[in-house]
């Protein structure tokens, strides 16, 4: 029986990462964390199959990829519904699969969300760069080779295995619906006592709309602006979600990617268990934010991490 | 040493340090210090710390540690590691060699335009000793102060495009060599041939938060033989 078994690229389409959950215990060299800017539907997929939330995914955003199945699997797809088919026939989102050799993957364009994580049983067999897989081209490390995206003709391999022929699927209650209006939760950080009330007041009370300045790196709002202190901060580490206000006075909600330290002033960070849904968020898509609880988002998110085992 | 310290949460697996002194040589050695004593105390809890110049922001697991005993913790450890290091610093101190020259740094003109000879310009920027501030911007990039006053000058109106690897350069009072190529807005006064950022190695960076650094001025031969490159191809 031959071990390693493959499949491949046959379009990338905009954007195929592989990612795992990201790069740790480097940020103090200025490199960033990458991995799943939406955690939930990657750690979805993963568990559906029963792997270790460590277990290398593909993060295709805008779909129109598609893969090429050089040998049996079973694979999962979650997040985003990019219209996924296998043979041209319509797959079950956030649901496992089986895919014989041969047959064709492929992603349309998306129908609701913008990402969508596609899992193997048992992960991508790729060579970490830095402990992680995760794909951080701005840092040259992760993917097939140094920060590399996926391109046409790449292979993947993965261990054979046996192929289940029931789908696991995830039961309907958890399922969120990407193009609603965001209404996210804010943990206000000490710099929010710079800000003027009347600023923060405006804060929460208007909207804001997903700007099309958005990546992995971060998300610009636009449709209302933030005037920000008058103060200078040094530049200091900065947290994933965190809500920079920079001088033109239109958040930036920063994702993996970002970069490690920035100076700009903050008003806090996006909860946690926010933050997949504003990384499925596209141009135009509004916004809320609304006064979030420490404790009480410390408490969710935690009961998240342990079921998917983070 | 006495310097006033406060822990705060910034998020639900995020504290910040800050430290209540101005960024200085010292301050930035005990920032230093500090977290590379966190980054090995703190294995299964943590999985982040970064320094900057008077702050550490600690990104840990807070199921695994409640932040009811993580916030104590953290105080206790930044109260006695402030108490039992010495007042002067013990920091290391790094060599890098730059090629101070128009083939590699196109903005010496911006000061030989004002009168200043580029020996003047070689002797401002390579007598001193700069300190390791923070890392950040790109991989391995790092800020370097304090630059002498008449070397002082902001950055770009519009950031270049590109910059060459290497490329050593002063924006305001701070100094940096880019360790990779990148856009960036930074005056390029020089280059340093040395492969700054390895991430393939055990060595990932010659420096951290704290590190003195000192350039030493080479000519085009040991540039070259050192393996840099003139590509003049900044935009």
């Amino acid at each position: 029986m031959n071990l390693r078994s493959t499949i491949t690229v046959i379009k990338p389409g905009q954007q195929s990462l592989l990612q795992d959950f990201g790069r740790f215990g480097l940020a103090h060299f200025g490199i960033t964390q990458g991995g799943p800017v939406d955690d939930y539907a990657y750690s979805w997929a993963n568990h559906l199959l029963g792997n270790t939330i460590n277990s290398p995914t593909i993060e295709i955003t805008l779909g129109q990829a598609e893969f090429q199945v050089n040998h049996h699997c079973e694979m999962a797809i979650a997040g985003g519904d990019l219209n996924a088919k296998l043979d041209g026939v319509p797959l079950s989102n956030w649901s496992t699969f089986s895919a014989r050799q041969g047959q064709v993957l492929s992603f349309g364009l998306p129908k609701n969300g913008l990402r969508s994580y596609l899992a193997i049983k048992g992960g991508f067999e790729i060579s970490p760069e830095l402990g992680s897989c995760a794909t951080v081209t701005r840092d040259g490390l992760g993917g097939l080779n140094q920060g590399s995206k996926l391109n046409v003709g790449d292979e993947l391999s993965f261990s054979s295995h046996l192929v289940t022929k029931k789908p696991t699927q995830m039961t309907f209650r958890y399922k969120p619906d990407y193009d609603l209006t965001l209404e996210l939760r804010v943990i206000e950080g000490y710099q929010v006592n710079h800000f003027s009330q009347e600023q923060l007041d405006n804060f929460y009370a208007k909207e804001f709309e997903v700007s099309q300045f958005i990546d992995r790196m971060g998300y610009r709002l636009c449709g209302n602006r933030i005037q920000p202190p008058q103060q200078e901060f040094l530049s200091e580490g900065i947290a994933l979600g965190a809500i920079q206000i920079p001088p033109n006075g239109e958040p930036i909600i920063l994702l993996n990617d970002r970069q490690t330290i920035g100076g700009y002033p903050k008003l806090g960070c996006v909860a946690r268990i926010d933050l997949p849904r504003l990384a499925q968020a596209k141009p135009g898509q509004k916004v809320r934010f609304v006064r979030g609880d420490l404790l009480g988002l410390q408490d969710v998110w935690g009961q998240w991490a342990r079921y998917f085992g983070y | 040493m006495n310097i006033e310290t406060t822990v705060d949460p910034v998020a639900e697996c995020s504290v910040l340090i800050r430290f209540e002194a101005e960024p200085s040589p010292t301050l930035s050695w005990v920032i230093g210090e500090i977290s590379q004593y966190l980054r090995n105390q703190l294995g299964a809890w943590v999985m982040n710390v970064t320094p900057s110049f008077n702050t550490i922001l600690i990104d840990y697991l807070p199921h695994r540690i409640s932040i009811f005993e993580f916030i104590p913790y953290l105080e206790k450890i930044v109260t006695q590691s402030l108490l039992h290091l010495p007042d002067q610093p013990e920091a290391e101190l790094v060599e890098l060699p730059v090629f101070y020259h128009p083939d590699v740094a196109p903005d010496l003109e911006l000061y030989t335009s004002s009168g200043m000879s580029i020996d003047e310009i070689v002797t401002l920027h390579s007598q001193c000793e700069y300190t390791v501030g923070a890392i950040g911007f790109t991989a391995g990039f790092a800020f370097l102060t304090e630059v002498d006053q008449r070397l002082q000058k902001p950055r770009r109106s519009s950031p270049r495009v590109k910059v060459a690897k290497g490329s050593v350069a002063i924006a305001n009072n701070q100094t940096a060599i880019y360790p990779s190529e990148s856009p960036g807005g930074w005056n390029i006064i020089g280059n340093c041939p040395i492969n700054l950022y390895n991430p393939n190695s055990s060595n990932i960076l010659p420096f951290a938060i704290g590190t003195r650094i000192k350039f030493r001025p080479i000519q085009r031969d040991e540039f070259i033989e050192l393996g840099g490159t003139i590509s003049k191809e900044w935009q």
